[in-house]
């Protein structure tokens, strides 16, 4: 029974090393000198860990057992990383760390029986789009960058949009378990083309509607991408057709297209992508610092904590938003294409788990949720993996797990309790008398 | 579903695999590329964080070297030129904001002790930290001082050495000059000084007409094709009428039948106009070729540092292909424009017996623990001549310095042997567009026997011939090179 739980104590404790291996690394490069710090931070990690763990053994013993120890291992690179860019932010990761777990334990809790999103679904998909509408509104909203991507009430910045996508995809989720059979079957073909029908085609164009508003209105091309690919992907799973996948990423690029002409940021975005020459000490100075950085890395990296973040002797950023935006391209920087092909290869691990639990899952809602919460998680480490590699155009999204940033890393950890309490059950049922075994796992 | 689940992650997959591929191309495929561009900085940010080598000259003169500022994680070194504007050019400036020029670009991998990423893996496992290399150079620095002072004294110009048996580049001057320690506070002044252009290496990158200098070519390729032997006369009237227009004799002096010597001593366009009609393009352009003509000279400065010499047509040199007039040419007018550098090349090949070796301003690099890593192996270039029709060209370049129109090039007690080349330049803007200003030449060698050094000054912007403006320069510069041995 708790062989699963077994496998993931084991998995936690390569994190473990690497982590106090990490710490142990960045201090022989400041100081020169060994410290049993690094040991002690070490040490704390696993506690946390551990007790996450023996918190899963009680209420999930049969949840995947791989999914906890690669995120472990995604923000124990992250931590080190951050770390090794400025110690007190690391301080902070790691509180918001604890908190992300506390967070994590209490969805765990709360949503055992998570069927009960489904009754709030249009609560959740309204408040969703209240999270997202939210910095634009006076007194708490905050622009960056041109973009409007953070709240702030008192001292506490919050950046919205990363729960925004839980709570999208848990609509959009419940929204096609229930309507996907007369999506299918209604569909029509119009000049060989399969069209949606037209009474179910509505909800779509409001998912559209949204993404274009929030090119509009919150000017983030990143978000407004991830929410629409994720919209696809479920879209696509739940019925199969994938013509509405190329009419949807149509509408989606005539409307980007449109916007980007009429929306100056949105605009400015697109060109610093096609071209970042044209203005290389100003916008398009940090696709280019990120890109350099990269190319300095070459095959094996410069060392841990070699590379250059800001112009020596002065405070100046040679990379900037190195702790956040461009924080894959410092690991191209400093750990090479080797170091950041092991770090894609986890997101793809995670992904691989987070599909493995769609699969396995019984009931359509969980089937869609699992996809689509992977999916969404999936396509953001794309949104801003593919920014910096100048695949696509660069925008504010955060690594997940990686990058520093509170907001981000407890959207991460609900998002990761949702799809262990998916798999716990699915998993179970496929144990009970009568069920089958899961594909692959050992009863 | 699942199945669509399945295919779902084989897209997440392919997007990964597409993210693997851009990160493979910047970190690898295309990273020397990117190290090279202009806006990055990052090279040179991490390099100043090396201790970069020294710049010397020949006798050991600390020509460049890196001080060092700031401690801790603002330590960083600062270039410093303690002789200033003597070695602007070919040296150069390496500054993170401005990036490097010439012999501080070509060879940065050595004086910052670029290694492969192997051997540099295995250095920081041993906890080593980059060092870079020291250069010695070929330049002499009292021949480089007196050049640069007799340069000041004419004008605008340039001066090139090279020892023709090895090809090192003993002297190579440009004047206007620039401090290199002024270039971080006034670059943008320097590039938009367009009349003086200090940041220009006239050496390589001046092109002018070479005038008469040019009919040592001329003569090498009649030679070589055994057109002429030093006894073959022509016929030289005072005036020869060449494609509708006349072509004068100074003076326009009838010379009658005359050979080489007497051809070459005199300066005879129309003797050496009629050899160019005669030898054709085929025979001109190869020896001119095999002389470096029509390529860009192989010496360690960056190409686009280095211009090629040849007869300019509205896209670049000319080929053998194209019609000119050949009897122009063969004077060294027409559209023929050539830098100081290649009419050096010319003089020392002839000097060498035939044989051009590649200059090279480099000589040794030596590790920061004293070893030497390794130093310059001479290498020829090309063999444009026959040993034979360089010691009858010789000949006949004596016979200029001797009695003809370079005897200011006369050094007491050395056989030189030489050509004045004096071309009209009227309307130069460089030069205020006066309507009488010249380009004055003078390439040649010495001592003509036993050749040490051959030598090519070019003085811009002069109302004074080749022998008054130019020749003296040669004779300083060979004098200060040959006393110094």
């Amino acid at each position: 029974m708790s062989s699963a739980r077994n496998r993931e104590l084991f998995a936690l404790v390569p994190v473990a090393i690497l982590l106090t291996a990490g710490f142990a690394g960045v201090f022989a490069q400041e100081s020169t000198r060994l410290d049993n710090l690094s040991l002690i931070y070490g040490a704390y990690f696993l506690a946390v860990c551990v007790a996450t763990h023996i918190y899963l053994r009680i209420r999930l013993p049969n949840a995947d057992p791989y999914l906890f120890p690669l995120v472990a291992l995604l923000t124990a690179f992250g931590l080190v990383m951050i770390y090794r860019i400025d110690d007190s932010l690391a301080g902070d990761q790691a509180n918001w760390f604890v908190i992300g777990l506390v967070l994590f334990a209490l969805t765990i809790q709360f949503l055992r029986e998570y069927e009960v999103l489904e009754r709030y679904r249009y609560t959740i998909a309204v408040g969703g789009l209240l999270l997202l509408l939210a910095p634009r509104l006076p007194g708490i909203g905050q622009q960056v960058n041109g973009a409007y991507l953070g709240i702030k009430i008192g001292p506490l910045a919050f950046q919205p949009a990363e729960f925004a996508k839980i709570a999208i995809v848990i609509f959009l989720a419940s929204y096609l378990r229930e309507h996907r059979e007369v999506l299918i079957v209604g569909a029509r073909r119009v000049l060989g083309v399969t069209l949606p029908p037209l009474k179910h085609f509505g909800p779509m164009l409001v998912v559209w509607g949204a993404s274009m508003f929030m090119l509009v209105f919150i000017r983030d091309l990143g978000s407004s991408l991830m929410f629409f690919a994720a919209f696809l992907a479920l879209l696509y799973v739940a019925t199969g057709r994938f013509s509405f996948v190329v009419i949807g990423m149509a509408m989606f690029t005539v409307g980007a297209w449109f916007f980007a002409s009429t929306v100056p940021h949105v605009g400015d975005r697109v060109e610093i992508w096609l071209d970042p020459y044209v203005d290389p000490t100003g916008t398009g100075y940090q696709i280019l610092q990120s890109i350099f950085a990269q190319a300095d890395g070459g095959l094996f990296g410069k060392g841990f904590g070699q590379g250059l973040i800001t112009i020596p002797g002065t405070d100046a950023a040679l990379l900037p938003a190195a702790q956040t935006d461009t924080i894959y391209s410092l690991i191209v920087n400093e750990l090479g294409l080797f170091g950041a092909c092991g770090v894609i290869l986890i997101y793809l691990l995670i992904a691989a788990r987070g599909f493995k639990i769609a699969l396995l899952a019984r009931d359509g809602f969980s089937k869609l949720l699992a996809t689509g919460l992977t999916a969404v998680f999936s396509i953001q480490a794309f949104v801003i993996i593919g920014g910096v590699t100048r695949v696509i155009p660069l925008t504010g999204v955060t690594l997940p797990f990686i990058s520093y940033g509170g907001s981000s890393i407890l959207a991460n950890f609900v998002l990761l309790a949702l799809l262990l309490l998916i798999s716990d059950r699915a998993r179970r049922e496929a144990l009970e008398p009568g069920g089958r075994a899961p594909a692959g796992g050992r009863a | 579903m699942n199945r669509q689940i399945v295919k779902l992650f084989g897209f997440i997959v392919v997007l990964f695999g597409i993210l693997v591929g851009f990160t493979s191309y910047w970190a690898v495929f295309d990273a020397k590329a990117l190290k090279e561009e202009e806006a990055n900085k990052r090279p040179l940010l991490e390099q100043q964080q090396i201790r970069r080598g020294r710049i010397l000259a020949a006798d050991g003169t600390v020509i460049a070297k890196s001080v060092a500022k700031g401690k801790g994680d603002a330590l960083r070194f600062v270039r410093r030129y303690p002789e200033g504007a003597l070695y602007g050019h070919p040296i150069g400036y390496s500054f993170v904001r401005q990036g490097d020029s010439e012999f501080e670009q070509f060879h940065n991998d050595e004086l910052v002790g670029e290694e492969s990423e192997f051997s540099s893996i295995l250095d920081e496992l041993r906890g080593r930290t980059q060092e870079g290399n020291d250069i010695v150079t070929n330049i002499d620095p009292v021949a480089q001082q007196i050049a640069l002072e007799d340069l000041e004294v004419e004008g605008f110009g340039a001066v090139v050495a090279i020892e023709p048996s090895t090809g090192a580049v003993k002297v190579m001057a440009s004047n206007k000059s620039f401090d290199p320690n002024r270039v971080p506070y006034e670059l943008s002044k320097l590039n938009r000084n367009v009349i003086e252009t200090p940041l220009l290496n006239r050496a390589t990158q001046g092109l002018y007409p070479p005038g008469s200098t040019f009919k040592v070519v001329t003569a090498a390729a009649g030679l070589e094709s055994g057109a002429i032997t030093p006894e073959t006369t022509i016929d030289a009237p005072g005036t020869l009428e060449v494609e509708g227009q006349p072509l004068n004799n100074d003076f326009s002096e009838d010379f009658g039948p005359i050979a080489l010597d007497t051809a070459l001593t005199n300066s005879v366009n129309t003797w050496f106009g009629q050899l160019g009609q005669q030898l054709g393009n085929d025979r001109l352009f190869e020896t001119m070729e095999k002389f470096g003509f029509n390529s860009t000279p192989p010496i360690d400065l960056p190409d686009d540092e280095v211009y090629e010499s040849g007869v300019y047509g509205e896209d670049g040199p000319l080929s053998v292909r194209d019609p000119v007039d050949l009897a122009r040419v063969a004077i060294g007018q027409e559209r023929l424009l050539a830098t100081p550098l290649q009419m050096a090349m010319v003089a020392a090949a002839v000097a060498n017996g035939g044989r051009l070796m590649k200059p090279q301003i480099w000589k040794r690099v030596i590790d920061p623990d004293g070893r030497t890593i390794d130093s310059l192996d001479p290498s020829e270039y090309s063999r444009p001549i026959s040993e034979q029709s360089a010691e009858e060209l010789t000949t006949a370049m004596e016979g200029v310095v001797s009695e003809g129109t370079g005897t200011n090039a006369a050094i007491s007690g050395v056989a030189v042997a030489g050509k004045t080349g004096t071309a009209e330049t009227p309307g130069n803007k460089a030069c205020g567009g006066g309507i009488d200003e010249n380009q004055a030449w003078f390439i040649g060698f010495a001592p003509a026997d036993d050749p040490q050094i051959a030598i090519a000054a070019s003085v811009e912007c002069t109302t004074a011939f080749g022998n008054d403006a130019a020749a003296p320069i040669f004779r300083d510069v060979a004098e200060a090179i040959l006393n110094g041995e």
